[in-house]
């Protein structure tokens, strides 16, 4: 089966996950990422690479953060945005999700940016397009489910690379809700390909899936010992719904085991960078200390965030 | 035909821009060839204003047909162009198209009060009323032919004929 | 009418019969196997040739999707599939809407199915009251009005209670109950096998802990209750184990498995492909491995189709939100036959696991060819090629991880009651 994301030249026409992508394929995202940083930097932050196109913000889930960070994106490739809340709208009149794709198509949609609660409808809407022989539409993923977000695994690689400038001799831990995140997925495909000899888990065996093991990664409970020597700490968020079912005890609980305080951090590396996909919550899964410390790099992943989205999307929209 | 010699056609526009240049003279090369040519006669115009360096990638117009250039380069401009005269430099000069879009991209840093084209060579075919002010030299390609722009590992420049099967 | 069925090769795997015979129908029963009896004279004569002569095959749930379809009259396309498909006799379970709970709606089913040609309907009767799980419903009542057997389908049945009372009120009078094994809470909104996919893809996770405490649970209480239970559906080779322990221990226990089962992995997910959204989900490698091994030791009583036509409408979503089910009445015989041939079972024996075994677990009358019997028959041959596609299936749901599949084993004429139902190439009459 043809890897829904590549069209028959194997270049990148929609992203939809990072797994099944060659490294030479995110080492041009990145490179690229590099150029748009120093757009944003000018006194006209836009390029006319996308003028005349509509790019459709599709949000099937609220995220006010990453769909600006696209729209911004969007606008600097001189893009039309269009935003679209569907919670608010044909969802719950019973529209089914592909009806919806092909109305917005209808209205000559040039790119969609979807956010859905559900893993793999990126996929769907891809395949979709794909079967109806539409190549000129392109599709985004925004986040689906617990499956991938990978414009913030590709930005988690920019934003490493720009610190740490190889990938070759580090070793990255990603901490907490290993087991709902979609961002801890595409940073585990994104580091193994681009050959981070070294990729740790750390989380109660609650929060970590079954089988995490044979994504090629290490898996540690303690905090202490899995932060030991490394390069690169990856902060999760841990949603407060979490706390509802038996998952775990407590956020106090957490923060005692899992949460990144100075103390743990000592045990990395001197020189090592804390990361968070955000938004953050301070005093559960990372004290204020830290996040605000000189080891933090995540403003600056915000702002690589859009250097990388530009990317992505000019790519995908020329292919 | 007798393919140019890239050093030589160097050497005759540094000669006829030196009595031109200003001390606020902004020499901008566009990549690739012209970064090179560029590199050349900022020093051995002794400019010292910063060079610059554009990739127009962002700016073609043909994006739609051929996606983005995969080896797209940062671009440069480690001075403020408000108000500059900026001497643009470029390899060949075909239809204009590449000239188009690095004024465009230059407008995006800021106003410049002038801005002048220097080429090694104008090869004819302009499809966009786009014009040198100094040219190393004229000669007239076929449409499936193009001239290439190579730099050894020494800095040595020279000129490649290669002849385009399929696109015109 | 009178029916001579010439120079098949005959396979009936209750007798253990397996030889080139003609078989002579007279009206709704098999008259002869062999010698043409005296004074017959065929109405229409059927060339067997080639052909394999088989008992109809008996499938043990196939969702006909009646009572709750009727505007797209779906029972009748439903049966016209099973019948191209060489099914005779099919359970449906009671998972209909509203749910078979009650004898008014079993006797319209069966009457309704009873005007319709196609295979012979035997409805499964609701456990509990519209599948809640709470109340017993009426078993005397609804067994009266053509329930084989009593079946809570894919619903909960979370208070252990009340399976305990069920299963001692239905064992009172000997009436098989079908339970198909789930811990509810540790399925949850389970969609995938809790395997390397699901971790790799997110998909939210059933452990195979939800089948096993599940059937652990069944076990215990046939213990306790000694009710006939039929165990429907396994995935997992923990399953089959048990299943083969409770066996030898002499409980009064049936299973079987989905015919898809025997082939699929939680692989063939692949990029969320929703066609493998199905109940039980895809396991891993192994447990497939034994399920295969499962049905040739015998462990596994009979293959099932499953059958659940789901509408584009609801299979074309995010593969968590897509209906589970199969369409799959069309491709119980070829993908038994892909299994028999892949694993070298030989044809008759293959055959029982959806004839005479499947026939067994219930009692039902069918799945076997006897003088004086009914003329329940299938015609179909082993070794011919067919492409699944949405073209090629009678059913109205197209769904199928199969669709590009080439399988062998090919419908030619399915008899049900000494009439042709369903054949590819019509029946030359006698002159």
């Amino acid at each position: 089966m043809r890897n829904p994301q590549l069209n028959k030249n194997g270049e990148l026409t929609h992203l939809l996950s990072i797994e099944g992508l060659p490294k030479g394929i995110l080492e041009s995202i990145l490179n690229t990422a590099d150029s748009f940083a120093s757009v944003g930097e000018r006194e006209v932050k836009k390029v006319p690479l996308l003028r005349g196109k509509s790019v459709f913000n599709l949000f099937f889930e609220n995220s006010t953060r990453t769909r600006t960070t696209f729209e911004i994106a969007a606008k600097r490739l001189s893009a039309d945005v269009i935003n679209l809340n569907i919670n608010a709208s044909s969802a719950s009149k019973g529209e089914s999700l592909l009806d919806t794709i092909d109305n917005l198509s209808a209205m000559q949609a040039d790119m969609f940016v979807v956010r859905h609660a559900q893993s793999g409808a990126p996929y769907l809407i891809a395949q979709h397009l794909n079967n109806l022989g539409v190549e000129h539409i392109h599709v985004v993923n925004a986040g689906d489910g617990r499956h991938a977000h990978p414009t913030q695994g590709l930005l988690d690689m920019y934003t490493i690379r720009h610190y740490k400038k190889d990938f070759s001799n580090l070793t990255v831990a990603i901490v907490g809700d290993i087991l709902h995140s979609r961002v801890a997925r595409s940073d585990i495909h994104a580091l193994t390909t681009l050959g981070v000899p070294e990729v740790r888990v750390i989380g109660p065996r609650t929060l970590l899936p079954a089988h995490i093991e044979q994504m090629g990664v290490r898996v540690f409970h303690d905090m202490a010992e899995g932060l030991k020597g490394v390069d690169v700490v990856i902060m999760l968020r841990l949603q407060s719904e979490r706390m509802k079912g038996a998952l775990l005890p407590s956020a106090q609980e957490f923060y005692k085991s899992y949460g990144l305080t100075p103390d743990k951090l000592a045990r990395a590396k001197g020189d090592a960078i804390v990361m968070h996909p955000g938004p953050m919550n301070r005093g559960v899964e990372i004290d204020s200390t830290v996040a605000d410390g000189g080891q933090a790099v995540i403003l600056p992943q915000v702002t690589f965030g859009i250097a990388v989205r530009m990317a992505v999307m000019s790519i995908t929209a020329g292919n | 035909m007798l393919i140019p010699d890239a050093e030589v056609l160097c050497e005759s526009l540094r000669r006829q821009i030196a009595p031109v240049v200003s001390p606020a003279t902004v020499m901008i090369g566009v990549h690739t060839g012209g970064a090179w040519i560029a590199a050349k006669l900022h020093r051995a115009l002794g400019l010292t204003t910063p060079l610059g360096l554009l990739d127009i990638s962002f700016y073609r117009d043909d994006f739609a047909r051929v996606g983005l250039n995969p080896q797209v380069k940062k671009s440069a401009i480690p001075i403020d162009i408000e108000n500059a005269e900026i001497l643009l430099i470029d390899d060949v000069l075909y239809t204009g198209r590449t000239v188009r879009a690095a004024m465009n991209e230059l407008f995006d840093y800021g106003r410049p009060k002038k801005i002048d084209l220097a080429v090694l060579v104008d090869r004819g075919g302009r499809e966009l009323p786009v014009a040198a002010r100094f040219t190393g030299e004229t000669l007239i390609l076929e449409a499936h032919q193009s001239l290439n722009l190579a730099q050894d590992a020494s800095g040595q420049l020279s000129f490649q004929l290669v002849e385009k099967k399929d696109r015109t | 009418m009178n029916i001579a069925i010439l120079n098949g090769r005959v396979v009936d795997p209750a007798s253990a019969l397996d030889r080139q015979a003609d078989l002579f129908i007279v009206g709704e029963k098999i008259a002869a196997i062999g010698a043409r009896p005296d004074g017959f004279t065929a109405e229409q004569t059927i060339d067997a040739k080639g052909l394999v002569v088989a008992p109809g095959l008996v499938d043990l749930c196939a969702r006909l999707r009646e009572p709750g379809n009727e505007f797209k009259n779906a029972l009748a396309t439903e049966m016209h599939a099973a019948v191209a498909g060489g099914i005779t006799s099919l359970v449906c379970p009671p998972d209909t809407d509203p749910v078979l709970d009650e004898p008014g709606l079993v006797e319209m089913l069966r009457y309704r199915a009873k005007n319709l040609r196609g295979p012979r309907v035997f409805p499964a009767g609701a456990l509990t009251i519209g599948l809640q799980g709470a109340r017993l419903t009426e078993m005397a009542e609804l067994r009266s009005h053509g329930c084989v057997a009593f079946s809570h389908a894919d619903a909960p049945l979370i208070d252990t209670q009340v399976l305990y009372r069920a299963l001692q009120y239905a064992s009172t009078f000997d009436y098989p109950v079908i339970l198909r094994p789930e811990d509810a809470h540790l399925a949850g909104d389970g969609v995938a096998h809790e395997g390397q996919i699901a971790a790799r893809l997110g998909l939210s996770v059933i452990p195979i802990e939800a089948e096993t405490i599940g059937l652990l649970r069944i076990l215990e209480l046939v213990r306790m209750t000694r009710a006939r239970v039929h165990i429907a559906r396994l995935s997992c080779a923990r399953s089959i184990d048990l299943m083969r322990a409770a066996k030898s221990e002499g409980l009064p226990v049936t299973c079987d498995v989905a015919v898809h089962h025997a082939h699929l992995t939680e692989m063939d997910i692949g990029f969320f492909d929703a066609r493998c959204r199905v109940v039980p989900p895809f396991r891993a490698q192994a447990d497939r491995t034994a399920i295969r091994a499962g049905l040739a030791d015998g462990t596994i009583d009979a293959i099932c189709s499953d059958h659940a036509p789901v509408d584009d409408d609801s299979k074309q979503l995010p593969f968590g939100e897509a209906e589970p089910g199969v369409t799959s009445v069309e491709l119980l015989l070829p993908l038994t036959l892909k299994w028999a041939l892949e694993e070298g079972v030989e044809l008759a024996r293959a055959l029982a696991l959806i004839t005479s075994r499947a026939a067994g677990v219930f009692g039902l009358s069918g799945g076997k060819l006897s003088v004086g019997g009914n003329a329940d028959l299938v015609l179909f041959s082993a070794d011919e090629y067919w492409r699944v596609s949405p073209e090629s299936l009678t059913s109205q749901g197209k769904n199928t991880p199969f669709v590009g599949y080439e399988l062998q084993g090919r419908v030619h004429h399915t008899l049900v009651a000494g009439t042709v139902v369903a054949g590819s190439r019509s029946a030359s009459a006698a002159p």
